[in-house]
């Protein structure tokens, strides 16, 4: 069976990619998966510079999600290269490294440090995060700014360039498509819906830094129609995000149009997931007799079905 | 090693309306296991609640020879999952992922340990008084609980061998007041020898003012930190608390990975 795909000069085992900022920088996770079964992890995003993010609480439950505002923690891309990266290569993991800059310079000086640096496989543009002011969602919410910022780093690194959507967008497909045009290799969607819960007793916010990122199985069908009408309207890969829980939620990002996808919160829940997920996609192709994985990529069927009602029941 | 255990409900001892002590089978882990460590437990196979819950380890639980065959958790029902914890039955299986994080560092004998305890920061302690007994350390606990009735387990404690002081806040039992009052108290004649060490669990209040009487009176201590979870093994950074490093910097530590139990001078307090 092949279960591997193609992001374009990217070559991933499998479609399975660790979510950024769900994920630490992999090797939290060296002692319950195998980072090189994985077809890629996405390490925390990182600035040129340490970060300390967002006094707890950080996180709060909502139903079938969570909220997160960590605010960007991180150990800067300096200690990253030393301290990381070659314990990851060692561990033969295909890491992708997510960037973040709170102006289109940092994003192009992370992207000229990483330029040939061994072990990097591809960047993703962190300009998604909902949870920072400065940078991030600023040139993720303006077309020219996406578009800007694509370009800048297009021209600083061969690296295959990921940007990251937002969702809290008013369409999202426009950004996939200005990303593509400004040199995009693939765009990621989407990140955490903004969101918010107050402690109804205290009338204060559940999170300090009062809003934060919703994700797991609640935004999933939402994420869901984002990748479809952005798989319709560029020729790029698509990478599905968003509440992916099992084999059958990965599917239905494939069919709908991704050719690869990121499971964050579900690994929270459950970091032993991995070796559960590749299961479930072989059982699947086993019983659709399929060889290649790939071909279930954007086979969504239109039109009248074949038969009466559903026939997946986890839907 | 972490594990995913299917740990399964031996008993489930209600100590109150809220409170309860939910024994499991959990092998894996249990071998494995320190005091002062914590698992993440899943409480629904489903979406509600979504994230696993941390627990500490309450008691590790062994069979006639000793060989560690499970561990059990001490349950105050506050929400969605650990009331789902406090109603369950034998035979129930909870997936348990663990141990996790850096336990109580015991010192050799001849040294003092005090457990300092308040509510149900008494979570850690059964298995660090088993510890400290079969090291030859007697150990005390300082037990502190809002009134007489929400005083659990003292008999475990005694079964170990502890001295044990109480405080409650109505005066119903023990000291009156909080449980810092009769361990100043005993602080203030302690003397130096054997070396003492203060370990702490309880409202962050508590905890502060624990690491503080250490200062004040030349011991150590030692906090088991509690804070939201998502992970429960570095990957989210949602539990993290401020902390002075070596060089007097702070940062953030997350409790999962490089607490819960801290250094009390090392944490900086709000």
């Amino acid at each position: 069976m092949d279960l591997s795909v193609r992001l374009g000069s990217l070559h991933l085992s499998n479609p399975l990619i660790a979510a950024s900022g769900c994920f630490g920088y992999g090797l939290e996770y060296a002692d319950v998966v195998d980072l090189a079964s994985l077809g890629a992890v996405a390490v925390k995003g990182l600035f040129l510079t340490a970060r300390e993010g967002h006094p707890p609480p950080r996180i709060v439950e909502t139903p079938a999600g969570m909220l997160n505002a960590i605010g960007l923690q991180g150990i800067g891309i300096r200690r990253f290269l030393s301290e990381k990266l070659p314990e990851l290569r060692a561990r033969g993991a295909v890491v992708i490294v997510n960037i973040c800059g709170s102006t289109l310079e940092e994003y192009v000086e992370l992207a000229r440090i990483l330029d040939g640096e061994p072990g990097v496989a591809a960047l993703e543009l962190n300009i998604s995060c909902p949870n920072i002011k400065e940078g991030g969602i600023t040139f993720g919410c303006n077309l020219g700014a996406t578009s800007a910022v694509v370009g800048a780093v297009r021209r600083a690194t061969r690296l295959p360039i990921i940007p990251k959507l937002t969702p809290n967008v008013a369409d999202i497909s426009a950004f996939a498509r200005a990303a593509e045009d400004a040199g995009a290799d693939a765009v990621s969607l989407v990140n955490t819906f903004l969101a918010m819960a107050i402690d109804v007793e205290t009338r204060r916010p559940l999170l300090s830094n009062v809003m934060g990122g919703l994700s797991g199985p609640a935004i999933r069908p939402i994420a869901v129609r984002m990748v479809y009408e952005c798989a319709r309207k560029v020729k790029i890969p698509v990478i599905g995000i968003g509440g992916i829980a099992t084999a059958r939620d990965v599917l239905e990002f494939l069919i709908a149009g991704a050719t690869a996808v990121q499971v964050g919160t579900a690994s929270f829940v459950d970091p032993f997931i991995w070796p559960k997920l590749l299961d479930g996609l072989r059982d699947y192709m086993d019983r659709h007799r399929l060889a290649r994985l790939a071909d279930v990529i954007g086979s969504l069927r239109l039109g009248r079905p074949d038969n009466d009602g559903p026939t997946d029941c986890c839907a | 090693m972490t594990v995913d255990d299917a740990a399964v409900v031996r008993t489930n001892t209600r100590l109150s309306g809220d409170f309860s002590v939910l024994a499991l089978d959990a092998r894996a882990i249990a071998g494995r296991a320190e005091p002062g460590q914590f698992v993440m437990v899943k409480t629904s196979p489903g979406v509600t609640p979504l994230l696993r819950r941390p627990y500490s380890l309450f008691e590790i639980l062994r069979d006639a020879r000793g060989t560690p065959t499970g561990f059990s958790l001490l349950v105050k029902r506050v929400g969605v999952g650990s009331q789902l914890l406090y109603d369950a039955s034998p035979g129930h299986v909870f997936p348990c992922l663990g141990p996790l994080g850096r336990p109580f560092v015991l010192a050799a004998a001849p040294a003092r340990a005090w457990m300092v305890a308040g509510g149900v920061g008494l979570a850690p302690f059964a298995a660090l008084a088993e510890a400290c007994r079969a090291r030859g350390i007697r150990p005390t606990l300082f037990y502190g609980a809002r009134t007489a009735a929400e005083l659990f387990c003292l008999d475990l404690f005694e079964r170990a061998g502890a001295d044990i002081v109480l405080a409650t806040e109505d005066g119903s039992r023990g000291a009156t007041g909080r449980v810092t009052v009769p361990l100043e108290q005993a602080l203030a004649g302690a003397g130096a020898h054997p070396p003492l060490t203060l370990y702490a669990c309880g409202p962050e209040a508590m905890l502060k003012q624990v690491a503080a009487l250490a200062g004040r009176h030349g011991c150590a201590s030692q906090v088991s930190m509690e804070r939201l979870m998502g992970c429960g093994v570095g990957g989210c950074y949602s539990c993290v608390v401020r902390v002075r490093g070596a060089g007097g910097e702070s940062r953030y530590d997350r409790v999962c990975l490089d607490g819960p139990v801290f250094r009390g001078e090392d944490v900086v307090w709000d």
